[in-house]
């Protein structure tokens, strides 16, 4: 089992780059979530709104930042997850996840978090207070 | 236009946290962890059952507002958040509704766009609140022209 105690401020968790985005996957993502925008899913459709192609739902993105904490649970929980949308995930993106330790106040740390793709550009931005218990 | 909704609720509706729905959004977030799926894990751990990602809330449904008509198509997703007194377990029963929390309009670069703010709760089966999130939701002047029009 691993743990936070040992991060420090100022260090990360292990960036997680994730495969590159393909249709499946959002297709997936579509049935689990309920998100059936067919921006996300069907070629036509994006165009239709000015894109150039399919866009991963922000939330897919979201939704894969938050898996860093996922070992962690049995130390605490993600209390505050707040996230801001800034960029595009085009279908082939390879995106990276990252998440450094900003503060850690009591039994709160606060992680800055983000999502870049493979240009180095951010496509989500925010943060992650996480909830550690007393014991 | 969206301005008079502020404030406006949707009527509650009971959730489960399904077992099913857990793993298979767990798996289309690339993230089958045991701590979701597996029960033997799920009862050894402090929880003493399995829990939900943190954006599951995603799946539930929050009811109707009156009056609120968003197409689905042509909005931005502009910020979410989510605030947790504990995590999701699944199995258990959460009643969720949405409130219209806010609506501002500013000039951007697509000319004026209106930004909707929904803030969404999710109660446990004593009533007591489980999360609660916020949603920001960009709307463009192209599709506003074709709500007003």
């Amino acid at each position: 089992m691993s743990s936070l105690a040992e991060l420090k401020v100022g260090e990360s968790l292990k960036e997680v780059q994730l495969d590159p985005v393909d249709r499946i996957t959002l297709i997936k993502y579509a049935g689990a979530s309920g998100d059936y925008n067919p921006i996300h899913t069907i070629d036509e459709e994006a165009k239709k709104v000015g894109l150039p192609g399919i866009i991963a739902h922000g939330m897919w993105t979201m939704g894969n930042l938050g898996k860093l904490f996922t070992e962690f649970y049995e130390e605490g929980f993600i209390q505050d997850y707040t996230i801001r949308f800034k960029g595009m995930v085009f279908l082939n993106d390879v995106v990276t996840l990252q998440a450094e330790l900003a503060e850690e106040n009591e039994n709160i740390l606060t992680f800055h978090v983000r999502a870049v793709n493979q240009n180095g550009n951010e496509v989500i931005k925010g943060d992650i207070l996480y909830h550690r218990y007393a014991s | 236009m969206f301005k008079e909704h502020i404030g406006k609720q949707s009527n509650k509706v009971k959730n489960i946290v399904e077992r099913g729905a857990v793993k298979k959004f767990a798996e289309s977030l690339g993230d089958l962890h045991p701590i979701f799926i597996d029960e033997g894990t799920g009862q050894n751990s402090r929880y003493k059952r399995n829990i939900a990602p943190p954006t599951f809330p995603r799946v539930f449904d929050y009811g109707t507002i009156q009056g609120l008509n968003l197409p689905n198509k042509g909005l931005i997703h502009g910020e979410q958040t989510y605030h947790y007194e504990r995590p999701l377990l699944v199995g258990e029963e959460i009643t969720c509704y949405s409130v219209i929390k806010n609506y501002f309009e500013k000039k951007g670069t697509q000319g004026e766009m209106g930004f909707l703010v929904l803030e969404s709760f999710g109660e446990d089966e004593m009533g007591k609140q489980v999360f609660s999130s916020t949603q920001t939701v960009i709307i463009t002047e192209a599709v506003r022209k074709v709500l007003i029009g």
